[in-house]
């Protein structure tokens, strides 16, 4: 195996003219740590991105931020958190679920990655203002810019996000950074089951309080908690997130607990904010390789229902719901086949997908990690792909 | 601005294709006659005119699909139209193009306020949303000015902002999901009622695509709660420095206002003439922020904004201390476009973004520029964005004057690019940038965004003429120069 490690962007394009010409397809790599999301690829050598790094622009009031790709998330957070800003899409590391290996920017925007507070913020492509980029032709594109709106073409960051590096290997990254809340509180609901659990969500997402997280766990998942308060709730936790301005988060605390007319509790700045690192990281999970994990995407009030169904057939599933129940993440014996079909028929009724982010090495090579797409779409998917990366050089059989 | 030849072998099968349009929307659904389509002529950007050759107004997805087959076969070309307001040309017609007309696509299908979102068609205007959810306290939140005519259709194809987009997103962050019908007929779902996809974002690449690339048939659309409260701010300064100023340091000091605009002196005074906002005529630069949310931070804000205001020489600082005071600080500057049209029998509306610090440099090229062309530029701005609307202003009857105003415009948007910003930040390109591409793309790039527009109109039959200055044939395109032995990066590292 030949690892290829460019230090501009120019090599890039080097490398990449040199997979097309000698037929050689490549694996692209950040910082490596989500080798493990997705298939597996087939390629043989690396293109290996760790050494393009580094802040080339920072505008704090600007609210705009350029860096290399395989600039380490942490080092654009740190930077970040000096001048009290932040990725407001709150991007996890899921070290606990992949391992080692440095979560790096590029990484993140490519596999298009967000926390809890895709909610309220947005996904990582809604914070991509513009890249540049080699395509599978060798050539360097560039597109969209540095400034907040920008409708000059297409809209080519969105596609880049979350194309698993199989139409560009980027090289130059820009995104729109927020400021920092001052303050963050969580309500907690306690003794909820799922059903009861998501629906106190959505209401609580219909209430005017700009509610930044809504998440439901489950007793067993609660139990795992590093926060005193939800690891000895003994039952069912539901917890709403408020940031903002120190007076603002007081007075939304107190109308939504006023809303909800049971008894409920609030976390404060520390235990809020260790919370919901646990959900982002997907830490509250048992840790059993040999579980498989999946996420499911879904309309929230249907959430509940499509978890029951998963149940009905594995009845030892652990699960939690985020995104107001939107979000849905299960841990369940992989068997041979992480009960595939099982999960996505699952959601076939109210629509959504399910993607397989960990199972053991056999299970994703017979499993499929994203979800399958009817006819027209798969072909639609399959010429745009064309349109980038013609010979399929760039981290072949990632998304199937 | 050129429109390609029209393409004479399809204008001779029009009798065919009219009758195979009949064939598939019944009654009126069919326009021929020239009566008929002059409404069609043209959209907001009425300096240029064309009728299509046909309009057609179908009520079905199935027809669609049936009339995009149709067309495909024939090698007719589709324009497909909304409300008819873009501002770029995104919806003239061609001579030799069918104008698709998404009029009866006006019911709202669904709402579902749990999952806090409305399944709509797309000729549901954006205003329309938001009245159907205002009983139950929720909005959809982009507001362009246009919002009781321009269609969510043809909002999505623009990715349309408004006042509130700098807090809110602009259309694509207000999105869940989409129907829509290929040129071959093909009728694909992106999106539903849950966030985000597994696959690539078709969705992200279909909102802004300015009707390049598929007819939008349905749109899933995210609602949001109303803030409890909204106050808007007046802040009024002696220079247009000192008002971009306030406008850093408001960004600079983590306050994210609901909107934040800016009005120089020509666009208060004629937006005051227009509608009496009550606006202060005697500052250089006029800023108008909201502030939302609860009662606790409204009042916090304002308190901020207020100091930093000062702080930069405010003159005037107004809060407004009712609804109906909020609502009238808005309609000025929601009417500035039409109000600063009627100092003028013409005016082009531009819509570069820049980087918001290069606001007061930029506002002094502006000037210098109008005066080398001889004609008067207001300037409109959503200052928290950078994005910028100079006004310029033209009698289309004076010989000259309509080529001035396009050089002027163009001279404009060029100065955009070069301090870092782009040529359109929410109107899209359409026609009227269409030959400026080049100043922010070079050709690898244009060619690379025409390759995408391939893997969904393989035959350049949507909307062409619009958005790329060129048109190269897909299969042409799609070749590759693979050069073979391409010697390998002597000074790469490798392991
Ligand atoms: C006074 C005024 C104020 C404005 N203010 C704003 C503003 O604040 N912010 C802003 O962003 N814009 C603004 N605009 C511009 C304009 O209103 C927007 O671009 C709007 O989204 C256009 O919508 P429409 O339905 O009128 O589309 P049309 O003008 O009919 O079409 C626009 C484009 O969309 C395509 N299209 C339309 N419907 C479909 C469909 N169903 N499927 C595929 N493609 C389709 C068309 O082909 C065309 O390319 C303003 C315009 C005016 C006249």
């Amino acid at each position: 195996m030949t690892i290829l490690q460019p230090r501009d962007a120019k090599q890039v394009t080097e490398a990449v003219a040199w997979a097309l010409d000698s037929g050689t397809p490549l694996e692209i790599v950040g910082g490596g740590s989500k080798r493990g999301l997705g298939q597996p690829t087939t390629a043989e050598h690396q293109l290996d991105l760790s050494q393009l790094r580094g802040i080339t622009l920072y505008e704090p009031e600007e609210l705009v931020l350029t860096a290399n790709p395989g600039t380490p998330l942490a080092e654009v957070e740190a930077v970040l958190a000096q001048r009290r800003q932040m990725l407001a899409f709150e991007p996890p590391a899921l070290s606990l679920i992949y391992g080692d290996g440095t979560p790096t920017l590029g990484g993140i925007i490519a596999c298009n990655l967000a926390g809890p507070r895709r909610l309220s913020s947005g996904a990582a492509r809604d914070h991509l203002l513009g890249f540049h980029a080699t395509t599978g032709r060798a050539e360097r594109i560039k597109s969209g810019g540095r400034v907040m709106k920008n409708v000059t073409g297409y809209d080519l960051s969105k596609l880049m996000a979350g194309s698993y590096g199989t139409l560009a290997v980027l090289d130059e990254i820009t995104v729109k950074v927020l400021p920092a809340p001052e303050k963050t509180r969580t309500v907690l609901l306690l003794g909820l089951d799922e059903a009861q659990g998501v629906a106190a969500l959505c209401k609580g997402m219909g209430q005017p309080v700009d509610v930044s997280g809504a998440a439901h766990l489950p007793a067993d998942v609660a139990a795992r908690s590093a926060v005193d308060y939800v690891r000895n709730a003994g039952t069912s936790v539901t917890a709403l997130r408020l940031e903002g301005p120190g007076p603002s988060v007081e007075d939304r605390c107190r109308h939504l607990r006023l809303a909800f007319k049971a008894q409920s509790e609030e976390l404060h700045s520390v235990n809020s904010t260790t919370l919901w690192r646990e959900l982002r990281e997907v830490a509250l999970l048992p840790r059993d390789p040999a579980l498989a994990i999946w996420k499911l995407s879904v309309p929230p009030t249907a959430a509940p229902a499509v978890v029951g169904r998963i149940r009905g057939h594995s009845p030892g599933v652990a699960t939690f719901y985020d995104w107001s129940g939107g979000l849905v993440f299960l841990a369940l014996p992989a068997g041979t086949d992480a009960a595939h079909a099982v999960v996505r028929g699952a959601l076939q009724e109210e629509g959504g997908h399910a993607t397989l982010l960990r199972a053991p090495d056999a299970v994703r090579q017979a499993v499929f990690a994203f979800h399958p797409q009817p006819p027209a779409l798969a072909a639609l998917t399959a010429r745009v792909k064309d349109a980038f990366d013609p010979k399929g050089i760039l981290n072949p059989g990632r998304m199937g | 601005m050129q429109m390609p030849a029209p393409d004479q072998a399809v204008l001779a099968r029009r009798e065919e294709l009219v009758r195979g349009f009949r064939a598939i929307v019944p009654g009126e659904g069919v326009i021929a006659d020239e009566d008929g389509m002059r409404p069609y002529e043209c959209d907001a950007l009425s300096a240029y005119r064309q009728l299509p050759m046909v309009v057609v107004l179908p009520e079905t997805v199935q027809q669609i699909a049936e009339i995009l087959k149709l067309c495909q076969r024939l090698g007719a070309k589709v324009v497909p139209r909304g409300g008819g307001t873009s501002l770029s040309g995104g919806s003239l017609p061609l001579a030799d193009g069918v104008l698709l007309a998404m009029g009866k696509f006006n019911r709202v299908l669904e709402i579902d306020y749990a999952n806090r979102c409305a399944r709509v068609q797309p000729g549901v205007t954006n205003l329309a949303i938001s009245k159907a959810v205002e009983h139950e306290g929720f909005y959809y939140a982009p507001d362009p000015s246009s919002q009781i005519a321009c269609s969510i259709g043809g909002n999505v194809a623009e990715n349309s902002g408004g006042v509130h987009c700098l807090k809110y997103g602009l259309t694509t962050n207000n999105l869940l999901g989409i129907e829509m019908v290929l040129m071959s007929g093909e009728i694909v779902k992106l999106g539903g009622k849950h966030l985000d996809s597994d696959g690539y974002d078709l969705l992200g690449v279909l909102t802004g695509s300015e009707g390049l690339l598929g007819v939008i048939t349905e749109v899933t659309v995210r609602l949001l709660k109303k803030p409890p409260v909204a106050r808007a701010m007046l802040l009024g300064f002696d220079t247009e420095e000192a008002a971009g100023e306030c406008v850093a340091a408001i960004i600079a000091n983590g306050i994210i206002p609901a909107g934040l605009e800016m009005m120089d002196r020509d666009a208060v005074h004629a937006a005051e003439a227009f509608c009496h906002a009550g606006y202060p005529l005697n500052v250089a630069a006029l800023l108008i922020a909201e502030l939302d949310g609860p009662q606790a931070e409204v009042d916090h804000l304002i308190a901020a904004l207020e100091r930093l205001a000062r702080d930069r020489g405010a003159s005037v600082v107004r809060v407004s201390t009712s609804e109906a005071e909020r609502l009238a600080f808005w309609a000025g500057r929601k009417a500035a476009f039409p109000a600063v049209g009627r100092l003028s029998p013409d005016y082009f509306c531009m819509d570069g973004t820049i980087p918001r610090g290069r606001l007061p440099e930029v506002l002094t090229r502006i000037r210098e520029l109008s005066k080398h062309h001889g004609l008067r530029v207001v300037n409109v701005f959503h200052a928290g964005d950078g994005n910028l609307h100079p006004l310029i202003l033209f009698d289309a009857n004076q010989p000259d004057e309509l080529h001035r105003a396009e050089e002027l415009g163009a001279d404009i948007l060029k100065l955009c690019v070069e301090v870092g910003g782009v040529l359109t930040g929410e109107h899209g390109v359409g026609v009227e940038k269409r030959d400026l591409m080049g100043t922010m793309f070079n050709e690898i790039d244009l060619n690379q965004q025409m390759r995408l527009k391939c893997a969904f109109d393989p035959d350049h039959l949507l909307n062409p003429g619009k958005v790329f200055p060129t048109l190269h044939r897909c299969a042409e395109l799609g070749r590759l120069h693979v050069s073979g032995g391409r010697l390998p990066f002597p000074d790469l590292p490798r392991f």
